[in-house]
């Protein structure tokens, strides 16, 4: 059963694009998206996940959605600080790098769980339609809460660097094209979707497979700065999400979710973010080495999330499910 | 009658996350205005996260040389530890160089 799920996953369309890109990386193929494309595409998913967000939103009541959110905005204190703790015991890095992985991990990946929720939908398993809505929410604490851990190892602090960090994290593409997109789905309900329904809808795992075949891309060059990178950030980018998406599975059960929805809370725990994470960093946190950070989220944890997290995060919800 | 004169053109490669900033802190400096070109490559450090979200850019500006001395300085004070950057500038002869010098004090 449990190579069933690694198979389905493994044989769909977008996980194949997004290892034809590493393996394009690795023959040092040309193969990236051209810009222009790479962004819109980018702008399409998010709009796409937050008016599908949006619209179930609208079908859900207060007290569905409220213990979630909840336990959403928990889990984006508890994993950043959880992940800023454990790097101390497995590596020899800084604060301010530590603080800046934090970051990273404390937020989530928009394509993890774009990638989650197709595979669910492939393998026939529901889940809770406002899931993009505790995506929207996860984006944002768990950043914040990365920087203030570095910060406060830093003495004095550049408030300007804050200022756009916070800028950048709030009021950001990915930020803004998420929750407007939940503000227009609930706004147009299912009947004003489903004139939209075969752009955002019926194009969205083409499109998915076309970023991913670029994320591949762009992963399999981190591959090659695995081996300056010592044993512990391999082993913290690998069992640091497993962790992580085990919290997140038990935060959604206990908060009243689906198996499926919960397995969802616990992907979007599981995975590390590549784009808002690190322009926030890059800004609050200039000293931090970019480098470390989209090697782990990037190289590591996403490819791994990707081909094996998702299916074993299913595993775990559905075990807990039983016990809880 | 000629109206050429020299200008300093100073060029600047820099990560694209600090755009914003970048462009306020010429204006600051006394810069009349820029042009920007998306830019990407590698330098010595091999810094930066130019691969992800918008690369690198490329900011070129024609000022006066008190205004390109206070690029500089700016460059020095908030880039060159911290990110990717490399800067360079050269004599060029523009027409109406008035235009491009500031006579104000910076902000």
């Amino acid at each position: 059963m449990s190579w069933d799920l690694v198979a389905t996953n493994i044989a769909s369309v977008p996980v194949l694009a997004f290892l034809l890109g590493v393996l394009a990386a690795g023959l040092k193929a040309d193969l990236r998206l051209p810009d222009a494309v790479y962004q819109a595409t980018s702008m399409y998913l998010l709009l796409a996940i937050g008016l599908k967000g949006g619209v179930a939103l609208r079908e859900s009541s207060l007290t569905e959605v409220a213990g979630p959110v909840a336990a959403t905005l928990v889990l984006g204190v508890i994993v950043p600080v959880l992940a800023f703790v454990i790097l101390r015991v497995l590596t020899r890095l800084g604060p301010v790098d530590r603080g800046a992985l934090a970051a990273h991990y404390g937020s989530t990946s928009l394509v993890t769980f774009t990638a989650a929720l197709v595979f669910l939908d492939a393998s026939d398993i529901s889940y809770e339609g406002y899931v993009a809505t505790l995506l929207t929410i996860l984006e944002i604490p768990g950043i914040l809460v990365g920087l203030l851990l570095a910060g406060r190892a830093m003495s004095g602090g550049d408030k300007r660097g804050w200022s756009e960090a916070l800028r950048e994290v709030l009021l950001g593409r990915s930020v803004l094209l998420l929750a407007g997109g939940l503000v227009i789905g609930y706004l147009a309900g299912p009947n004003g979707y489903a004139s939209v329904e075969p752009f955002f809808g019926g194009l969205f795992t083409g499109v998915l497979a076309l970023f991913l075949l670029e994320m591949g891309v762009l992963a399999g060059r981190r591959l090659g700065a695995l081996r300056e990178a010592g044993w512990g950030l391999p082993v913290f980018a690998i069992a640091f999400p497993i962790l992580a998406g085990t919290l997140g599975i038990v935060g959604g059960l206990v908060a009243g979710m689906s198996t499926g929805g919960a397995m969802v809370l616990g992907v979007l725990t599981a995975s590390a973010s590549y784009i808002a994470a690190p322009a926030a960093v890059r800004l609050a946190l200039p000293e931090a080495n970019p480098g470390i950070s989209l090697t782990a989220s990037l190289g590591i944890t996403f490819p791994f999330n990707l081909v094996i997290g998702i299916p074993l995060y299913l595993l775990i919800a559905e075990w807990l499910a039983g016990i809880l | 009658m000629d109206t050429r004169g020299f200008v300093t053109c100073i060029t600047i490669v820099a990560e694209s996350i600090v755009e914003s900033r970048l462009l306020e802190g010429l204006t600051a400096s006394g810069a009349r205005g820029w042009t920007i070109t998306p830019a990407r490559g590698s330098g010595p450090k091999h810094q930066g996260m130019s691969e992800i979200e918008g690369g690198s850019i490329r900011v070129e500006v024609l000022a006066s040389a008190t205004v390109a001395d206070r690029i500089w300085q700016l460059l020095r004070e908030d880039y060159f530890a911290n990110y990717s950057i490399a800067a360079w500038e050269y004599p060029v002869q523009v027409d109406r160089a008035e235009r491009y010098c500031d006579p104000a004090p910076p902000r």
